[in-house]
């Protein structure tokens, strides 16, 4: 090479170089403070100049609070844990674990891909003191998510709550709307609503826009009917495909979504018609709420983030949210939710103590008081939520109300996180609910 | 990051940066001292190890690889061509196969034609610079963020709102009713392979610009004193100076366009008719967990370019007879 | 057919070269540049940049404008903000390190990501068009073939390949030379050397292949080695297809999120911006309205090596080699 082409090569990366300094300016350590008292943390021993590394989908401010939630675990047993969080987590951690350089523990959002790396042989089976801390602080359900072939793998960590109906108090006061207490009830309302409301407001808003996982906010609708309409049974059936997806109960659970979602006399209040919904993001769903143009949009507990700032979430605020009602008012309510569970790829020991602090309740109170999420660990004082919609989800998690995973984060990939969506992209723009189920049945892979 | 570690980022990159001169030096150093006899053969093995080897432990093997899994179930047992019968047997798979030919079609196409027309209209033109930058910024944005300028583009809102999208801003305009453009097939992979070609324009234009570049001076000159036009230049010394890139451009994009998912993932996850093999590919190997059907699906793709590698053949031909 | 000495050739002044070719490039300029050239290149530039325009303006504009109204209404709507870049820029986070951390990430993975496939590329272009052996074409087809094998199926045996050779490789060396840090960025750059190559060597050979026989020929006459050859007279006369393929290797690595990922061992310490840019959108998505300013935060530096580049290409190089 010339001395010319030396030079001239030279200035775009001095330049680009110099940017970087620029930019470097604003960075600077953050010290590290530790806790006063490390008796809580006696029991998972010291370790010198050992380091964890945690990779999953937690990114942003709750990654932050993920971090901060293990800081005092850090301070007191010498254990750095290293947290990698991207949106990538799902499509790479199948790769990273086939080439073998697999973090030491994955946060997995999904049971089913779960149950899939361990069936691929990748994980080690959970250390005795995360069981002890499973048996003690989840019920059996929870435990079932994070064992696959009657071999326990991982502890549950965080959880949501899904079927959330969102609506604002005033605007129903004003018109002087209840809540319903069952799902006729709910039915009544919505013809209510379309009624007396007028040209401007509509009974629902939604949207499914996802990138490309458009369509999922859909599978929520339909996970919480199949779930109300025929209980806790058929569920599991349809989940693990005892019964096929297009059966005929799925269907009629499709079709009770469909009354509310298909119908341009109840939808998509502020937004347009029903086809609307299919290019409106999800997260932009549920705020003509605020607006008066539309009276309930159905969303998880996480939905409370998404109103813009300085929208009061309370009984009495700008919005606040009531269960999707049960099938009947005297039955028994049952709540549909997400959670992630823990997975390790290695056991040393150092990995094993910091499994065993994730599924303890001192970790779950830690976490929680930092705010944004809930945890199903029976051990958390539903107290230390950073909401009264927060606090009220830990308790009907710990209450007696039967709770069920999300069925498509529960189902094989190639449907739950694919068919079932694309299902009802295609449900929504118009196609009938047999010819989608059957498509849905078809995708379902073999073995 | 502390100063330190800065400075350890860059002590890094200089050590790899001089380790590889070194090795590269060294290479040529002792392949000009390489024994008389033997030393052309060195000399091609020093020149081509490097690529090969490379090639062969990254690319070749996978490729092996991969065309191995097609055959292969969810659980690793051979299952035959089912997974292709699968491919073409989905609702879906022929929209998805003849979506992928409109694409390698159209965007090699169009790209390269605006590509070349700009590249010699703004040859030694003033501020030549900037204009190129202009064309070649869309190559610069990655193609998830072109993805999110154009979803703007073509944005749809209910007839009463005002429209935020520019295309439908300009159809209301003229009093006619916003339309959802990414939801209405055929009209939708049209205007995904739009996206394509806005991206692909700037390679076609950098490449071409480069090479007309390389076209002696005399020859334009010469041209320009037998009295020829503009466009009698271009036909008869512009274009077949350029041959050759005009073969690697064409070909360059159309592998690129056989490969690209993400602006049709991002746009529309392929649904309302636009998907096409890579992203069902991606979709299939990496979302689905059924790597079988991702692989069969890349294998597909290698046959759909099998007509563009054999054209090269024969290109490749015509230049070794002509020297 | 008159050609220059090898020595002449590859001793040409890069700046008598140019001085010489602007000269020309006046002459010949009029005549060149009609009224409807211009006007056609003004209508395409306007086309291609009305889309990332629009982006640049909502960049500027608050969340609830955006979503309300279009961006040429800024002047109805008038209301700007620099509250997307202070967030994409300054947007504190315990968990990740601050920008400018991924800014020298993505800076230390791009140079030599960028450099060692335009090296290790250009000498196989050269040895497949100039160096005469059985099987050349072969080969050259086979690698150009190469480029359609995905990346995304390449990742598992790379990775597999990587974890059983380059770490424990790695290993030793820091344990027998303790002072040489181990490189976090090693397996990024050889797996983006690898994805580029194919690529690099097809259009680095067809340029190179152009390079007129008389004066490689001369040279060899002359008694210089291929590595003589190589390095004083070919890489020079290649540089403007040098220029072109280093500005769209680096593009591509700059804007690659799915390599660094997999590659850089489990760490966050080689992260690259496109990591940080793609986490400050939300894990759900409620942010987008921050990619706005991500978009022209992340093309600053691909648009100085684009003009910083830009010199090379220049007309004439091949001037007085051959009379055509």
């Amino acid at each position: 090479m010339s001395s010319t082409l030396r030079r001239r090569l030279l200035l775009p990366i001095a330049a680009a170089g110099i940017v970087g300094f620029a930019l470097t300016g604003c960075t600077g350590d953050i010290a590290a403070e530790g806790p006063d008292d490390c008796s809580d943390y006696e029991e998972y021993g010291t370790f010198e100049g050992a380091e964890v590394s945690i990779q999953g989908t937690i990114i942003e401010v709750e990654a932050d609070r993920l971090v901060e939630s293990w800081a005092d675990f850090e301070a007191c047993t010498g254990i750095e844990i290293q947290y990698q969080g991207t949106q990538e987590f799902e499509a790479n951690i199948e790769v990273l674990a086939e080439g073998g350089n697999a973090p030491d523990l994955g946060i997995f959002p999904q049971p089913g891909l779960f149950s899939r790396i361990a069936q691929a042989g990748h994980f080690v089976e959970a250390p005795a003191a995360v069981e002890e801390n499973v048996d003690e602080f989840w019920n059996e359900d929870w435990k079932a998510y994070g064992t696959v072939d009657d071999t326990f793998y991982g502890a549950p960590l965080m959880a949501s709550i899904k079927g959330y109906v969102w609506y604002s108090p005033a605007t129903f006061e004003e018109n002087g709307w209840e809540v319903p207490e069952d799902l006729d009830g709910l039915m009544e309302l919505t013809a209510q609503v379309a009624e007396e409301g007028g040209d401007d407001l509509k009974p629902w808003c939604f949207g499914l826009g996802s990138d490309a996982a458009t369509g999922w906010p859909g599978t929520d609708w339909v996970e919480d009917m199949v779930l109300r309409l025929h209980g806790p049974e058929v569920y599991d059936q349809w989940v693990a495909h005892e019964i096929p997806f297009n059966d005929p109960q799925i269907v009629e659970a499709f079709d009770a979504v469909g009354e509310i979602l298909k119908n341009e006399d109840y939808v998509n209040g502020g937004i347009g018609d029903v086809r609307s919904a299919l290019s409106t993001p999800f997260g932009e769903g549920g705020l003509p709420i605020l607006d008066g143009e539309c009276a309930m949009h159905h969303q998880a507990s996480f939905y409370e983030g998404f109103w813009p700032e300085g929208t009061e979430v309370a009984p009495d605020g700008d919005v606040w949210a009531f269960i999707t009602p049960p099938a009947d008012a005297s039955g028994e309510q049952a709540v549909t939710g997400g959670g992630e569970i823990v997975g390790a790829f290695d056991d040393r020991e150092e990995v094993a103590a910091v499994q065993a602090y994730l599924s303890s309740d001192l970790w779950a109170n830690n976490r929680v008081a930092l705010g944004g999420v809930i945890s199903a660990n029976n051990g958390l004082d539903a107290s230390v939520a950073s909401s009264e919609l927060l606090t009220q989800s830990i308790e009907i998690l710990q209450g007696e109300t039967t709770f069920r995973f999300d069925a498509s984060d529960l189902m094989p990939a190639a449907v739950g996180s694919s068919s079932f969506f694309t299902g009802i992209v295609d449900w929504i723009g118009g196609d009938d609910t047999q010819s989608v189920v059957d498509a849905i049945e078809d995708s379902w892979p073999a073995e | 990051m502390t100063s330190a570690d800065l400075i350890e980022k860059i002590v890094q990159v200089l050590i790899g940066l001089a380790v590889f001169a070194a090795v590269v030096g060294l290479v040529m150093f002792l392949v000009d001292r390489a024994p008389k006899k033997r030393r052309d053969v060195v000399q091609l093995i020093a020149f081509l190890a490097p690529a090969v080897l490379l090639l062969g432990a990254g690319l070749v093997w996978p490729a092996l690889r991969t065309t191995g899994l097609a055959f292969t179930s969810r659980s690793g047992a051979f299952v035959g061509f089912e997974n292709f019968a699968w491919i073409f047997t989905q609702e879906d798979a022929l929209i998805t196969v003849r979506n992928t030919i409109i694409w390698v079609v159209l965007v090699p196409l169009l790209s390269t034609i605006v590509g070349l027309a700009y590249a010699v209209f703004i040859d030694k033109s003033r501020g030549e610079k900037y204009f190129k930058a202009l064309v070649f910024m869309p190559m610069a944005i990655s193609f998830v963020g072109a993805s999110i300028i154009w979803r703007f583009v073509y944005e749809y809102r209910q007839a009463d709102d005002p429209q935020i999208g520019l295309l439908n801003a300009i159809v209301t305009a003229f009093g006619a009713e916003p339309v959802r453009w990414l939801q209405e097939p055929p009209v939708n992979t049209f205007l995904l392979i739009i996206v394509m070609i806005w991206i692909q324009t700037g390679f076609a234009m950098v490449v071409l610009s480069a090479s007309i570049k390389g076209i002696p001076t005399e020859q334009i000159e010469a041209a320009q004193l037998d009295g020829t036009n503009a466009w009698q230049r271009f036909r008869n010394v512009t274009l077949p100076g350029i041959r050759g890139s005009l073969v690697v451009v064409v070909t360059t994009i159309s592998i690129a366009t056989l490969k690209v998912f993400d602006i049709v993932r991002t746009m529309t996850a392929g649904n309302y008719d636009t998907s096409v093999i890579a992203n069902e590919m991606v979709t299939q190997a990496f979302r689905a967990g059924e790597p079988g059907r991702g692989s069969a699906l890349a294998v597909v793709l290698f046959i759909l370019v099998l007509p563009i590698v054999i054209y090269n053949i024969r290109i490749l031909r015509q230049q070794r007879e002509i020297r | 057919m008159t050609s220059t000495t090898p020595n002449v050739a590859a001793t040409l002044p890069a700046d008598s070269t140019r001085a010489d070719d602007t000269t020309k490039a006046k002459r010949v300029k009029r005549r060149l540049t009609s009224r409807g050239a211009t006007i056609a290149s003004l209508i395409i530039a306007i086309i291609w940049t009305i889309p990332t325009f629009g982006l640049f303006v909502s960049s500027f504009r608050p969340r609830e404008e955006i979503i309300e109204n279009g961006w040429w209404t800024i002047f109805q709507n008038w209301g700007l903000t620099l509250e997307n870049y202070q967030e994409v820029l300054l947007s504190p986070s315990v968990s990740a390190p601050q920008l400018g951390s991924y800014f020298v990430n993505s800076i230390a993975i791009a140079i030599p990501a960028t450099i060692f496939p335009l090296v290790i590329a250009s000498m196989a272009a050269y040895a497949l068009a100039w160096i005469k052996f059985k099987g050349a074409s072969t080969i050259f087809i086979v690698i150009f073939a190469l480029q359609i094998v995905p990346l995304q199926m390449a990742l598992i045996p790379l990775l597999q390949i990587f974890t059983g050779v380059i770490t424990p490789a790695q290993n030793w060396i820091s344990e027998v030379l303790p002072f040489i840090p181990t490189s976090n960025y090693l397996q990024i750059w050889i797996a983006h050397t690898i994805f580029a190559l194919p690529l690099a060597i097809f259009l680095l050979h067809n340029f190179i292949s152009e390079i007129p026989g008389e004066v490689i020929e001369a040279a060899r006459v002359d008694g210089a080695s291929h590595s003589q050859v190589f390095f004083r007279i070919v890489l020079p006369l290649a540089l403007p297809a040098l220029a072109s393929f280093a500005i769209f290797q680096f593009l591509w690595v700059w804007n690659d999120l799915l390599v660094a990922l997999i590659f850089s061992g489990g760490t966050s310490e080689a992260a690259p911006l496109t990591q940080r840019l793609a986490e400050l959108v939300g894990s759900r998505g409620q942010e987008w309205q921050r990619l706005t300013a991500a978009a022209f935060v992340s093309l600053v530096i691909p648009l100085i090596v684009f003009f910083g580049l830009q010199r090379y290409f220049v007309r004439g190089l091949l001037a007085g080699s051959t009379k055509g």
